[in-house]
């Protein structure tokens, strides 16, 4: 395992083994989210509070989700970059900023537009809505350090701590619906309980997170690759692909 | 399905403005998504490759002269 670890770790192993990859990956995700949103749109019944707007959970939730656990992927990256000081950690990190940044937007927007019926307002300064954009200013942080310090010895480094720095803001995310019990709804889902709503509710939105995940990592894996190009230009083995291109 | 009639899909007792406002964007932002390493791949493939040609001219021209 580690061994195998180790193996993926080097970018032309990395760029092989993602190269098999890739497409399936991001033909599935397509397909799932087209399936997920056509039976959250058609075939949910409507919720008997809130009525058709529930179909925005099935985009809403899932970016929610994803706009964390990005987070945590990323700091995940930073770490392994600051302590092996893999370089692959580093591609990783800075191909997850942008992505993490736009579905942290989705999550805002989607939310704000989901607020509108059924809280009556777009937005408010609950602490689960002001975490979340903390989580964007975050995201947006890590991108901004980024080009600023391009092509300096420490940007990696510095991107890295702080992306590690800003993992604070999780717990806070996550608890902000316990602690300050203000407009947003505790969670919908959960790993140890079973879910509040009926199978026919909670099935699509089951869908529609395990899509979004595979096209978060679809997406990401092709950034990646790019940057890897770049990064590795003058080496045989990317002219050697180039050549066949 | 949930739906009786096409106007009622579009509609959904009024709530069909905000549904379909978050479903365009998330199809925006995703395709976006999509779209932007797809790009950048092809820049980048177009880029070093006339680098290479560049390259192996440059090299003809020093094994001529």
């Amino acid at each position: 395992m580690l061994n195998w670890l180790h193996r993926l770790g080097s970018s032309k192993i990395f760029f092989e083994v993602s190269g098999r990859w890739q497409v399936p990956l991001l033909l599935l995700s397509v397909l799932m989210l087209t399936g997920g949103a056509a039976w959250a749109l058609l075939f949910v019944p409507p919720d008997y509070q809130q009525g058709h707007s529930v179909r925005i959970m099935y985009i809403h939730v899932p970016a929610a989700i994803l706009a964390q656990s990005g987070y945590v992927m990323m700091a995940g990256a930073a770490a392994v970059f600051l302590i092996w000081r893999i370089k692959l950690a580093d591609v990783a990190v800075k191909c997850i900023a942008p992505l993490g940044a736009s579905i942290t937007f989705l999550a805002l927007v989607t939310g704000a537009i989901w607020g509108k019926p059924t809280w009556g307002t777009w937005w408010v300064w609950d602490a689960r809505l002001t975490s979340t954009l903390v989580l964007f200013f975050l995201y947006i942080g890590v991108i901004a350090l980024r080009s600023a310090m391009e092509r300096q010895a420490g940007a990696g480094r510095a991107c890295a701590i702080l992306a590690l720095v800003g993992v604070v803001n999780l717990p806070v995310i996550k608890f902000s619906v316990e602690w300050w019990y203000t407009l947003h709804q505790p969670a919908s889902f959960s790993l140890t309980e079973k879910p509040a709503m009926p199978v026919e509710m909670w099935l699509p939105l089951l869908v529609m997170v395990v899509a979004y995940y595979l096209f978060f990592f679809a997406i990401w894996i092709m950034r990646i690759r790019n940057e890897i190009l770049l990064r590795e230009k003058n080496t045989d083995w990317v002219k050697q692909w180039l050549a066949v291109r | 399905m949930s739906f009786a009639s096409l106007s009622a899909f579009y509609y959904m007792d009024g709530h069909g403005v905000y549904v379909w406002a978050a479903y365009g964007l998330t199809l925006v932002i995703l395709a976006a998504n999509l779209w932007w390493p797809m790009l950048a791949r092809r820049n980048i493939i177009r880029a070093e490759k006339s680098a290479m040609l560049k390259g192996m001219n440059s090299q003809r021209q020093e094994d001529q002269s």
